[in-house]
């Protein structure tokens, strides 16, 4: 058997074998009735789900906020680094503070932005865009370390302006790293968005998430988490195919 | 000390001093933006009281305790995913989706499982570092040069003794490089369900402060938060440092 045909085979397997434990777990009645429900009543909830009406808003007003947050996050994320950057020492100086940053438990700024921007979108989308920050700017920041020195020094004997250097010589040699941190910034920036709205909102999937735990309809919180899975994965795979696109053009 | 060192901490003066000016003239409210030498005295109080450091104790305790149980399963199967190389090849992608998934959004279901208790959180953090320390693992065993798995080879090692002579050995650097993503997305998680779910250490101190409108002590704590936590990242990066020179 050739080697993607047995990788395939694995999976194959894999998937059905967790199918049959969950299932198995769910009528083994080893957890309290109802942790895991069974597969299909997940699936019955989701088909359930997709075809009220009632959804749709949730699922728009969670994109809109993931969507705002993450451009204005990713905006700061590219322009403070490519503005500052080229400053030696304010930009080393300033790829430090975001390099300790970026791995901190940001959701602890939750209450703060609730109190500067309001329980309703407005903290949610500060939340994203506050996440998607780091991840840009961690990686833009260490593209433009990486940017041929030989060129830089050509772009400024041609007397290039700031405009022209950013969009004639950096953007392109960094577009690549810049896009893989998007990737990880649109992925936190959901994270964020959806913890913001499980904390403290009346809308939005994270909202519809932890409502349904609270009135312990589990099945419809697990067909939730799946739509919100399924949801990220087409985000990053948009953010994967625009970055081949880029790439090859 | 290095100039950016310096100038970082410089920095920080700048910035506090900024935040002073743009509240002491009252462009914003005092309420929303409390002025830092409110906000220090708050936090000088926080600790006086005991609040803030058997807060930050429990946060760390239970980070450890997630990252040692994500450790010891995530090696392991690194370990096998590296030994079974068709496994490797099958689980990668699906781990690197797993990777960037919002696992946190599971905490509902572990508070169901484990209860409301400490083992919930301590779940979670495991949970959600185990796919980073797992990825790592197999990384690093697949760095170890192939030379070396040749000469042991020739020489008729067995397997126990390739793994303990050589691929431990070589691969330690790694695994510790593997184990740090795995104590920050542990911290990030461990801190987030505390707050999300109004138990446990430093997350649930800052919610709770919000929920007082203790405004200056909500700042406090929660840049208490980040410092710390930036400090323990630095500390495991000195250490990973020292032990890839030992």
């Amino acid at each position: 058997m050739s080697q993607s045909a047995r990788i395939n085979l694995i999976r194959a397997i894999t998937l059905v074998g967790l199918w049959l434990a969950w299932e198995g777990l769910a009528r083994s009645g080893l957890l309290y009735r109802g942790v895991v429900p069974s597969n299909f009543s997940v699936l019955a909830a989701a088909w359930k789900l997709l075809t009220d009406p009632a959804f749709y808003p949730h699922v728009l007003r969670t994109s809109q906020e993931v969507g705002v947050g993450f451009v204005i996050g990713a905006f700061f994320g590219l322009a403070l680094p490519l503005l500052i950057g080229r400053i030696r020492l304010v930009g080393g100086v300033v790829d430090n503070y975001v390099q300790v940053l970026a791995p901190t438990p940001k959701i602890v700024f939750l209450p703060v932005l609730l109190v500067l921007f309001g329980v309703d979108a407005g903290s949610k989308i500060a939340m994203g865009a506050a996440s998607a920050f780091f991840p840009v700017a961690v990686e833009t920041f260490a593209a433009l370390r990486q940017v041929n020195p030989v060129l830089v020094n050509v772009a400024r004997s041609f007397n290039a302006t700031l405009w022209q250097s950013i969009t004639k010589l950096d953007l392109p040699s960094m577009a690549q790293p810049v896009l893989s941190g998007m990737r990880l910034g649109l992925g936190v920036a959901i994270v964020g968005v959806l913890l913001a709205e499980i904390k403290l909102s009346n809308r939005g999937l994270g909202f519809l998430t932890i409502n349904f735990y609270n009135a312990f309809h589990i099945p419809d919180m697990y067909a939730v988490l799946l739509i919100v899975f399924v949801f990220a994965a087409v985000a990053n795979a948009l953010i994967s195919w625009l970055s081949r696109a880029l790439s090859k053009g | 000390m290095r100039t950016s060192t310096l100038l970082s901490f410089a920095g920080i003066f700048v910035a506090v001093s900024a935040w002073h000016a743009t509240v002491a003239p009252g462009w914003v409210s005092g309420y929303i933006v409390p002025p830092p030498l409110e906000v220090w005295l708050e936090g000088v109080k926080l600790v006086r009281d005991g609040s803030i450091l058997p807060a930050f104790l429990l946060t760390l305790s239970q980070t450890m305790a997630a990252i040692a149980i994500a450790g010891a399963f995530g090696i392991v199967c690194g370990w096998i995913l590296y030994r079974h190389r068709i496994l490797g090849l099958a689980y990668e992608t699906w781990l690197g989706a797993l990777f960037s998934a919002p696992l946190i959004l599971f905490y509902p279901i572990l508070m169901v499982v484990f209860g409301r208790n400490p083992s919930a959180i301590v779940a979670m953090g495991a949970l959600a570092s185990l796919v980073p320390v797992i990825l790592q693992t197999r990384a690093g065993l697949l760095g170890v040069r192939p030379v070396l798995l040749s000469v042991a080879r020739s020489f008729n090692a067995s397997e126990a003794q390739v793994a303990r002579k050589l691929l431990i050995p070589a691969a330690l650097p790694t695994l510790f490089t593997g184990l740090r993503p795995g104590l920050i997305y542990a911290m990030i998680n461990v801190v987030a369900m505390a707050y999300l779910a109004n138990f446990g250490g430093l997350g649930f101190l800052v919610g709770e402060l919000y929920d007082r409108f203790d405004i200056p002590g909500m700042y406090a704590a929660a840049l208490f938060t980040i410092v710390m936590s930036a400090m323990v990242f630095w500390g495991a990066e000195r250490l990973e440092v020292w032990i890839q020179k030992t």
